[in-house]
């Protein structure tokens, strides 16, 4: 599959926006779906369609076979020990929420600490602020440095004896910085403390490899990753996923049920109560052969350039603020520009079918700390290219020139 | 959708140099309003004297140009005003920026109303209609006396 292609595997390019080609820059955000995944959505539903797990009929059989089938391509594809360390959410949020509530739960008491970052985005801090006000727990952040990034240091600085979990991005949706993963997991694990990674934007721009980055826990949002909405990942070690308490009761995630007590299922069903996103699970299982045939590799090599690329062309435009310079950068540029609000920007590019995020991006911690209430940015995926990002600077000029800006 | 209609000269004049931007010193009455959209933050400051007359009303806050400009023109068509016909020209700015072609009230003068009709541009653009409502209906929980920071979400 040939990337430069790529853009005519996804039918939403096909429509106008305000009679505009839809120049899509807002994938940090959510990404755009394939025919093929849009396709198999509608296939389940037209032809395949059942509950899972449940009945004996012929179609659940199938049903449940094809979602089981999506488990395991996601194992591979992260490369986990067993299939049954991966849990679908309702999305990364939930996965996170998951984790912060059983663990919680479980090990945590008052004053003790998690350690998370100043870039984290909302889902990877308010649940962990719910053990704050239910169990006295603190939340320490460590700092992000002028370039916009977290390095190994400012994480070691922030960890004491009373550290009991380590929570970060692996990439961030404002800045772009690479955390690194690793070396964080090496030093957490020679403490004893575990991690969870939030991988909502690591995950589909960069390898995932659990055994290398030896993480706890990684969590997934799959409408990032080409994938339908409602859907997440959790993975977590085997170990985690037997020790931790189960999440929501229902059905489907129990053994025996009797009036006096109960016994739940085994893993993964253990954390999958109710009837789960089918048809997202099974459609999902596209979105990684969509990755995998054009290779991680290759989506990497091409947004990197698209992200110099962009670089570049905004710096050469005056008026235009870069937020961060971190050394390792994934494909997101965050940008002001001196005069106009980050809305205003959005609006006007919007105009010319640009579409980009203006905001807090749901980082409000980090925008405090930039001294900044929004700004606006531009984030990439594989179907992006550089007629992409020479428009946007054409629609950044046109800005200025509205608001009289030179 | 008609991005000239939204940016006009006046908007953009005052949106860049609002009027009335500052914390006022005395005001007897106050409210702060929030968009946590887009993080936009508008206080309004207000003195009213012993007959309830606006002897003075001010703002701070920081926003995009609309919502900056909706704060400014707002401040400097309402000073002197009687509260009664604040709360008029209130309701009918917010009427009509929800669905009426034209501002109705005869409290302001003509000239007034077209600087005030220069914001109804947003209509086309129902994600920033809010932006231009804001302050207003901050001046709003600043009359009534309301102490909670305006959440401009539960707002239509």
């Amino acid at each position: 599959m040939n990337i430069d292609n790529i853009k005519k595997e996804f039918p939403i390019f096909n429509n106008k926006v305000h009679n505009n080609d839809l120049i899509y820059l807002d994938s940090a955000n959510s990404s755009q779906k394939p025919q093929v995944v849009i396709d198999r959505i509608y296939d389940f539903y037209t032809k395949e369609f059942s509950n899972v797990g449940r009945s004996v009929h012929y179609l659940a059989v199938a049903a449940t076979n094809l979602y089981e089938n999506t488990r395991i391509s996601v194992q591979k594809y992260i490369n986990a020990k067993d299939k049954n360390e991966i849990v679908f959410t309702k999305g990364a949020t939930e996965a996170i929420n998951l984790v912060a509530n059983t663990f919680g739960q479980k090990y945590l008491k008052e004053g003790d600490e998690i350690l998370i970052t100043e870039l984290e985005h909302h889902s990877n801090y308010v649940p962990w602020h719910y053990l704050r006000q239910s169990k006295g727990i603190k939340i320490q952040f460590a700092e992000v440095n002028k370039e916009g990034e977290v390095t190994l240091e400012s994480i070691e600085k922030k960890i004491t004896t009373k550290t009991k979990m380590i929570a970060i991005s692996h990439l961030s949706n404002v800045t772009g910085a690479i955390l690194p993963i690793k070396e964080i997991t090496q030093l957490a694990h020679s403490k004893s403390i575990p991690v969870l990674v939030d991988g909502c934007q690591g995950a589909p721009h960069l390898k995932l490899d659990m055994q290398d980055l030896d993480c706890d826990f990684y969590a997934i949002s799959c409408h990032k990753m080409y994938g339908p909405t409602g859907l997440g990942i959790l993975y977590a070690k085997k170990k985690w996923l037997n020790e931790l308490p189960p999440y929501q009761g229902g059905g489907g995630m129990i053994k025996e049920v009797k009036k006096e007590e109960i016994s739940y299922g085994e893993l993964p069903h253990k954390y999958e109560a109710g009837t789960m996103a089918t048809a997202q699970v099974i459609a999902f299982d596209k979105s990684i052969k969509f990755l995998e045939k054009i290779g991680i590799e290759n989506i990497i090599k091409h947004e990197k350039e698209l992200m110099e690329y962009g670089l570049e062309t905004l710096r050469k435009n005056n008026s235009v603020n870069i937020i961060g310079n971190p050394k390792n950068k994934g494909a997101v540029i965050s940008f002001t520009i001196k005069g106009v609000h980050p809305h205003d920007i959005a609006t006007i590019l919007d105009e010319d079918g640009v579409a980009i995020r203006a905001g807090h991006h749901c980082c409000q911690i980090l925008h405090e700390k930039l001294g900044l209430a929004a700004t606006a940015r531009a984030s990439f995926g594989v179907y992006n290219n550089k007629t992409d990002i020479d428009q946007l600077n054409i629609s950044i000029n046109k800005c200025k020139k509205i608001f009289n800006l030179q | 959708m008609n991005l000239k209609e939204l940016y006009q000269e006046i908007i953009l004049d005052h949106g860049k140099n609002p009027h009335n931007l500052k914390k006022m010193e005395n005001f007897n009455k106050d409210a702060k309003g929030h968009n946590p959209l887009c993080g936009d933050k508008v206080h309004v400051y207000l003195k009213l004297d012993d007959k309830k007359n606006i002897e003075d009303i001010s703002f701070e806050g920081s926003g995009c140009a609309i919502s900056m400009a909706s704060a400014s023109i707002m401040t400097s068509l309402l000073k002197n005003k009687k509260e009664k016909e604040v709360k008029e020209v209130i309701k009918d700015f917010l009427e009509m920026i929800k669905n009426k072609p034209e501002l109705s009230t005869k409290i302001l003068k003509e000239d007034e109303k077209t600087k005030l009709m220069c914001l109804s541009g947003v209509k086309q653009y129902p994600m920033r209609v809010k932006c231009a409502t804001l302050s207003w209906h901050t001046l709003n929980f600043a009359m009534e006396g309301k102490k909670e920071e305006i959440n401009i979400e539960k707002f239509e």
